[in-house]
């Protein structure tokens, strides 16, 4: 099942393990991407608060975590090729993979159709 | 996701103006935000692909929010001499130079051009500064001096290694467009209009700016990018390519805290007033040129690929030496660049040196500047 925050996150959640990324929408605004900051294997991060930083030619965004949760794994491929959240933002450039410490936050997440009658009204 | 603070973000609440091209941007794709007062645009495709697309064939930006302003009237050479650190008498009919105005502690309240017209000297002012520049000089100069705002005109800028090929096939006037070297200016005919147009610009490249009737903007910006070299570029590229190309920004790189010395702009002080003096300023500026500054205005090759950008600290070990005035990624050299004010013992070429990004150092190595080299026409 995957989730959408209304600051342009995706979470898809397999059993217990949520993998994080920002949207096809989140990538067309930021432009070209040139480095992303991502978290520590094994921080713990509160739900709404930063967790990676995108950097463009143009400017440095904050990404935050959709959930509260421990880090388990950073996307390796975004160190070698930032440009993956562009061109793949939804597949190959997640990332990072969490723990879900609240099921009951993902209640408060929009669904596919939630997400994209959002972006519409933008 | 939320975008960094950025300087445009405090203007969101100012109404804004419409420049002439407003549609025209909007319908060619443009995302608008707000700058100077104004929507304009920051990109149309993309930021790295217009900006590889200025540096390859030629970009058109348009830059209205720019202040022309005509200054005339008795004894203008020296009232304005009175103001600006220029020489006007080197300065002859059909040639443009980079000037300053500065405040009465030698601070830059702008960067400006300033072109000999018959009769008339015109300026080209920052968009950000124009009002507080025509409150300045008004004041500054002697009431019969007449300052005109051009604002019935639009300001189009043609930049890239083929510019001149595009522009040459509309441009007529009574010599080729080609007789044009860097940094002079002739009348021309675009479309059948009346137009100026000075070889110059704010990429490094070779390339026109072109002043023309505000209404004739959308016809001639369209006639422009229909030749296969063009395509409009924004305000992203714009600030990419000036930043490769080592050029300051007001606001950013210089601003009424900086002197021009520390910032190395000492070409916009001429030569006779140098020793003469007699424009605002003109004790710090001189005091500085024989004694050096404290600081220095250098180009800075960050070491990986995470940008430093604006406000970032620099250091010399543990000591605090600099701030970040502009910096971004490179498209040209896939790598960060950035420029910054640093303590005059590190200024040097080659100095290593690290900057602060989020507690994070990064190597930077003080780097010679333009980063990309200019091309500028100068007579073939």
């Amino acid at each position: 099942m995957r989730y959408y925050t209304d600051e342009h996150e995706w979470i898809d959640v397999e059993g217990d393990i949520a993998t994080v990324g920002i949207t096809e929408y989140a990538q067309g605004q930021l432009g070209d991407i040139v480095f992303v900051e991502l978290p520590e294997v094994g921080a713990l991060i509160e739900q709404g608060k930063d967790a990676a930083v995108v950097e463009s030619v143009k400017a440095a965004s904050d990404v935050y975590a959709p959930i509260t949760g421990e880090i388990t794994e950073v996307n390796p491929a975004l160190e070698e090729d930032p440009a993956l959240v562009n061109t793949s933002p939804e597949d190959g450039g997640w990332f990072f993979k969490m723990t879900i410490a609240d099921e009951g936050e993902l209640d408060s997440l929009m669904d596919e159709d939630g997400y994209k009658a959002f972006v519409e009204g933008l | 996701m939320t975008d960094h603070d950025t300087a445009e973000e405090h203007l969101e609440d100012i109404p804004l103006d419409a420049l002439p091209l407003d549609s025209w941007h909007r319908a060619k794709g443009a995302r608008m935000v707000p700058f100077a007062g104004y929507e304009m645009p920051i990109q149309y495709e993309g930021i790295v692909a217009e900006h590889n697309w200025t540096r390859e064939s030629a970009g058109l930006f348009d830059v209205s929010h720019m202040g022309q302003l005509l200054l005339s009237g008795p004894g203008l050479d020296a009232a304005v001499e009175a103001v600006l650190p220029i020489d006007l008498s080197t300065l002859k009919l059909g040639q443009q130079r980079y000037s300053l105005l500065l405040d009465e502690d030698g601070g830059v309240l702008d960067d400006l051009m300033v072109s000999r017209w018959p009769d008339a000297l015109y300026l080209v002012v920052n968009g950000a500064t124009k009002w507080d520049d025509m409150g300045t000089l008004r004041e500054a100069l002697p009431d019969d001096i007449t300052l005109n705002y051009l604002d019935d005109r639009a300001l189009l800028a043609l930049q890239g290694p083929k510019a001149a090929d595009a522009l040459a096939r509309h441009a007529t006037g009574e010599y080729p467009l080609s007789a044009l070297t860097f940094m002079k200016f002739g009348q021309f005919k675009l479309a059948g209009h009346d137009v100026t147009i000075a070889r110059a610009g704010y990429t490094g490249e070779d390339g026109f700016e072109i002043s023309l009737p505000a209404d004739a903007a959308a016809e001639i910006a369209d006639l422009l990018c229909a030749e296969p070299e063009v395509k409009p570029i924004g305000l992203g590229a714009r600030d990419s390519l000036r930043l490769e190309a080592g050029l300051p920004l007001y606001g950013h790189d210089m601003s009424p805290e900086t002197s021009p010395i520390e910032a190395g702009l000492i070409f916009g002080i001429n030569k006779r007033r140098r020793t003469e003096g007699g424009f605002q300023g003109a004790d710090r500026i001189i005091r500085e040129i024989a004694e050096g500054t404290a600081r220095k205005w250098v180009g800075l090759n960050i070491a990986g690929r995470l940008p430093a950008r604006e406000g970032a600290e620099v250091f010399a070990g543990a000591d605090h030496i600099g701030t970040v005035t502009s910096g971004g990624f490179s498209p040209t050299l896939g790598a960060p660049i950035a420029m910054a004010y640093v303590a005059a013992q590190h200024a040097a070429i080659g100095t290593a040196l690290e900057v602060e990004v989020r507690g994070k150092r990064l190597a930077a190595t003080v780097a010679p500047t333009p980063f990309v080299p200019h091309r500028y026409f100068r007579g073939s």
